[in-house]
């Protein structure tokens, strides 16, 4: 359209056609993008999905050291494991071949930004998905693992990419993943109760 | 207009043509479009890859009469389909073997292209438009995978849409807008049957005719790399060129025969191609709490998931998967040899086209193996010729010892 030859009337005034046609293509545009809006906002989450990301309670009464219970929060897998009290000093002894050993880079609560990575050394609450490409990482507890070899100290591993975490969810140098295993916000009701998704328990919450 | 030659004449095709050009289409586009006369088994592809297009296309209208979206009826409806639809196995094995049979053709099609080099000019948007429907194709592909809703379905969903948390910055946010929800949901699935029946076929189908367009406008390359316009006769048509219809309509019958006796023994006898085209992990209905193990994409996509592994690093693994994916846009401009085909480049480029054939196999035999061990290292190794292929191209198709091209096309394949 602009390139209509002047000499289609002797009155035209081309700058003020080009301003004309430059300033409507400018406005359309913007109505292009305010209109794709509600297109893509219609990708996000719904208020159902929201509203079922709701904390979840976890009693844990039987959990034993070296047990492991998975739940599910907010989609996502949770899994809490129980560890026996000694298993701090065995940690450390970890801290040379990790990636992130003191979680800077990773996600958790701060009161899980600690050597153990929980509130109470002896339960490890994480969000049970790699932090590669979102796999379920498997549990190999036992030290010394036949598949992962002598010197394997415990902990968790992903089947997807290989990549594996300790008993605290630090991810080990080698790994695809590039940091720990988050740890989602928790905290306890009770003694024997968890709350997933809170970081501290309402009084009033029912009864798990 | 076109239509001077119907003015005065009766009848109902006279009238048509008038208003319609059919016959002058059928003319310049078919029956008097020249070809070059020496194609030879590389050019079955393209045919083959709008048979198959067609076919997905057909078996696609129809399981969607039958398939219910939902992440509580996707899995039992396959199943409904597979057991109780009249002859419903039948349409689904179509469409599953359709998708392999899809990338087959086109990556054979994609070879075609690059041992007699149909990218370079003038042929560089009609490559172009090729790449895009490749990825196009990859997209429409993983989407429809994830349709099923098996436990391989679900998790190759979780892998591939968490690859986009590996982008700086808006990562996290955009895998959450992708997937509609905290993880892998029936959000997520709604929204790519919607995108694999409606949108991507759309799509595809645009960019093919753009492909076609690009492709008639410039004419086909040949495995002489001569271009036959350069050579016409006192008509104005070129010496080395045989018009499409019925030459080549003819030729590509015999192909699309040969094709569909091939694809039907592996609908018939091997519709799951030993856990490569069907695997057994996605006969289980989607469990977030479990993932397969061992776990890998379709046959097709293994090369790149293979390079995505062999990086211990994600967004390292996902930078090389994307340029291993994307080096192929860049070669009209990285190849500067000055002979199209393969038949007149001298041994270095052969060399380097040999290694990057066999790498690329040779991930995609490894992408299907478990992330450990030899597999790694082996993929490692099979990285370097894969990349020097196209980091090196700018030089070595230089100082590659070409030999002289002929004036017109040959006939010695």
């Amino acid at each position: 359209m602009t390139d209509v030859p002047a000499t289609a009337g002797p009155d035209i005034d081309e700058t003020r056609r080009k301003f004309l046609t430059m300033a409507t293509g400018a406005v359309g545009g913007v109505g292009v993008v305010l209109a794709a809006i509600p297109f893509v906002e219609s990708w996000q989450p719904s208020e159902r999905a929201r509203a079922l990301g709701a904390p979840v309670l976890v009693d844990i009464t039987k959990l034993e050291p070296g047990q492991m219970i998975t739940t599910v929060w907010r989609k996502q897998v949770i899994y809490i494991v129980g560890r026996a009290k000694t298993l701090v000093d065995q940690l450390v002894k970890n801290d040379a071949d990790l990636k992130d050993k003191d979680s800077k880079n990773s996600i958790q609560p701060e009161y899980a930004k600690n050597e153990m990575r929980s509130r109470r050394a002896e339960v490890l609450v994480l969000i049970g998905i790699c932090t590669h490409l979102g796999c379920l990482p498997k549990t190999f507890f036992d030290p010394g693992d036949p598949v992962l070899g002598a010197s394997w100290p415990g902990g968790f591993r992903c089947p997807c990419h290989g990549s594996r975490f300790d008993l605290a969810g630090r991810v080990f140098n080698g790994s695809p993943a590039p940091t720990n295993l988050s740890v989602p916000p928790y905290s306890f009701k009770d003694q024997h109760t968890l709350v997933i998704g809170l970081d501290e328990a309402p009084a009033s919450a029912g009864a798990a | 207009m076109a239509n001077d030659a119907y003015s005065a004449k009766p009848g109902l095709w006279a009238w048509i043509n008038r208003r319609l050009p059919v016959d002058a289409f059928m003319k310049s586009q078919v029956t008097e479009y020249y070809a070059p006369k020496n194609f030879n088994f590389w050019y079955f592809f393209g045919s083959l890859a709008l048979l198959v297009l067609v076919m997905q296309l057909v078996t696609g209208i129809f399981l969607t009469m039958f398939y219910k979206v939902g992440e509580n009826s996707a899995f039992d409806s396959v199943e409904f389909i597979m057991r109780e639809v009249n002859f419903g196995w039948l349409l689904r094995y179509l469409h599953s073997t359709g998708a392999s049979a899809f990338f087959l053709v086109i990556y054979l099609h994609m070879f075609r292209g690059i041992i007699y080099g149909s990218y370079k000019a003038p042929r560089e948007l009609l490559w172009l438009f090729g790449m895009i429907i490749y990825l196009a194709l990859m997209a429409e592909a993983f989407m429809g995978y994830v349709l099923p809703w098996g436990n391989m379905s679900f998790w190759a969903a979780t892998v591939i849409i968490n690859l986009f948390g590996a982008v700086p910055v808006v990562g996290p946010g955009l895998v959450e807008w992708i997937r509609g929800d905290y993880g892998i949901a029936d959000a997520t699935l709604n929204r790519f049957f919607s995108l694999h029946v409606v949108a991507l076929p759309l799509v595809l189908l645009l960019l093919v005719v753009l492909h076609l367009v690009a492709l008639h406008e410039v004419g086909s390359n040949n495995p002489d790399g001569v271009e036959i316009k350069a050579k016409k006769n006192d008509k104005g048509i070129p010496l080395d060129g045989i018009p499409f219809h019925p030459y080549y309509t003819v030729k590509d019958l015999f192909g699309t025969g040969v094709f569909l006796t091939l694809f039907a023994i592996v609908v018939f006898f091997l519709p799951t191609f030993g856990d490569l085209f069907l695997e057994k992990a996605n006969f289980e209905p989607a469990n977030p709490l479990s993932t397969p193990d061992p776990i890998s994409p379709s046959w097709y996509f293994t090369p790149y998931y293979a390079i995505l592994r062999s990086f211990p690093d994600k967004a390292t693994g996902a930078v090389f998967m994307l340029i291993a994916v994307s080096a192929f846009f860049f070669l009209p401009w990285l190849d500067r040899s000055p002979v199209k085909s393969i038949r007149y480049r001298g041994w270095i480029y052969k060399t380097f086209l040999t290694l990057f054939v066999i790498s690329f196999l040779g991930l995609m035999y490894l992408g299907l193996q478990p992330a450990q061990g030899i597999y790694v290292t082996l993929s490692r190794i099979c990285c370097v010729p894969y990349f020097a292929f196209f980091a090196l191209m700018y030089w070595y198709t230089r100082w590659d010892p070409v030999k002289p091209v002929p004036e017109r096309v040959t006939f010695h394949a």
